[in-house]
């Protein structure tokens, strides 16, 4: 478990070092977020109504904007040969590296929520399970995204090639994450849909290390 | 004893043949230095030995046994340098070279930084580096590995000839220790009893000491 822990430890400590580029990110979900009660006009009823979608929808193209960092330095400067030849199973790398990626790029835009939520009039126990469904739903997101990632390493257009290959498979998280949100509001229960993102977690949390691995090893072949 | 033998290599890269039938065997304290024109497919021959690319024919024997039955044990006793650096630049040269240390000990980190003229630079993070500097603590990698084969595409890039003395006294302190290499290079390194491969003609040959 230890060279795990040493290879989070060291994602973790780039991404301080570039504190920058975790900013960027928030920036960026806080404006996407900011921008549709503008489009929409401000009537109150239709943007609580909308909230859980935009959200969303705003957190998953952040999360998109950070995916190619997760591997294309490494792939750069010759860290990943050594990652693949490492001691480390390369499945485990990927998650190490995924965790890292949950923990700068996705968790700091659950926390950002709150903030964001002020422009829709949302309640605070509509806030609490949009951080809830976000928080159990963006793991996914990091996951999915790793192997689209990963598999569009070496690709001439990579950064547009991930989103492409990246959000259909979004798809399932964001309904179930959403519909969560829309079911407590609505007075009902939203535990089978947060059931149904801890679902899609474990599956992903299985696959993605597989395919991601996979992925990495063509491209350094 | 480590040996490390290929049998009858091939390499395909984008449907062309880049060497075939490439046979050669090393014995403990051996070095087997690969040259040829660029292009020629040196860089492709150390990605098949560290175990980066399989070969499309043949196969890398370590200690007797094909390494693929056992790639985590094989890597483990290799240590591949290639063309990049693999350093972090916002990581200081001490953090760079701390993750790789797979023995722990970090006397051994001093002492590769002390024998690469490092040492002052410890705190300093690698962007502040010259790319010397960097190719040194590239190779300082390498030296704390504590593996018995080194894999080191082109090591010599961008050295001044203190470097080179210092990567040629490294070199064999390591083959006196019974560790055997591998290096593709341009440049001339003394390394006294290698052999050569040529990869224009894949014949391998005595070579003459101190040829450059």
């Amino acid at each position: 478990m230890r060279p795990f822990f040493a290879q989070v430890g060291r994602e973790l400590k780039l991404a301080m070092r570039q504190v920058g580029d975790l900013a960027m990110v928030v920036l960026f979900f806080a404006l996407v977020a900011a921008l549709f009660p503008f489009a929409i006009g401000p009537e109150a009823n239709l943007l609580q109504r909308l909230a859980p979608g935009v959200i969303w929808v705003s957190a998953l193209l952040s999360v998109l904007l950070s995916l190619e960092r997760l591997f294309l330095a490494d792939y750069e400067d010759g860290t990943l040969e050594l990652l693949v030849t490492g001691p480390l199973p390369l499945e485990l790398v990927v998650l190490a590296k995924t965790v890292a990626h949950w923990l700068t790029a996705a968790l700091p835009l659950v926390v950002a929520v709150p903030v964001v939520s002020i422009l829709y009039n949302l309640s605070a126990e509509a806030v609490g399970w949009l951080m809830l469904g976000l928080a159990l739903g963006t793991p996914s997101l990091s996951l999915v995204g790793a192997v689209g990632a990963a598999l569009a390493l070496g690709a001439r257009r990579g950064g547009v090639l991930i989103p492409i290959i990246v959000l259909p498979l979004y798809v399932p998280a964001l309904i179930f994450g959403v519909m969560a949100s829309e079911a407590a509001l609505a007075g009902l229960s939203a535990k089978p849909y947060l059931l149904f993102l801890g679902a899609i977690f474990l599956v992903m949390l299985f696959v993605a290390p597989l395919a991601g691995a996979a992925g990495l090893r063509h491209s350094v072949e | 004893m480590p040996v490390l033998e290929g049998r009858g290599l091939g390499c395909h890269r984008g449907g062309r043949v880049v060497f075939r039938d490439l046979s050669f065997t090393l014995g403990a304290a051996a070095a087997l230095v690969v040259t040829g024109p660029n292009g020629s497919g040196k860089s492709s021959l150390l990605k098949v030995l560290a175990g980066l690319i399989r070969p499309s024919a043949g196969a890398v024997l370590y200690e007797g046994r094909p390494t693929e039955e056992d790639r985590p044990a094989y890597h483990r006793a290799t240590a591949y340098l290639g063309h990049a650096d693999a350093l972090k630049l916002v990581l200081t040269v001490h953090e760079n070279l701390a993750f790789w240390n797979r023995t722990e000990d970090p006397a051994r980190l001093t002492q590769a930084l002390e024998s690469l003229g490092l040492a002052a630079f410890g705190d300093l993070p690698v962007r502040l580096l010259s790319a010397g500097q960097r190719r040194r603590l590239a190779l300082a990698r390498i030296l704390i590995s504590a593996a018995p084969i080194w894999i080191l595409d082109e090591p010599a890039v961008g050295l001044d000839d203190g470097a080179r003395r210092a990567l040629a006294a490294v070199i064999a302190a390591h083959r006196a220790d019974g560790g055997l290499l591998v290096l593709s290079t341009h440049q001339p390194v003394d390394l006294p009893g290698a052999q050569g491969l040529d990869l224009e003609d894949y014949a391998v040959y005595d070579l003459p000491e101190m040829v450059w």
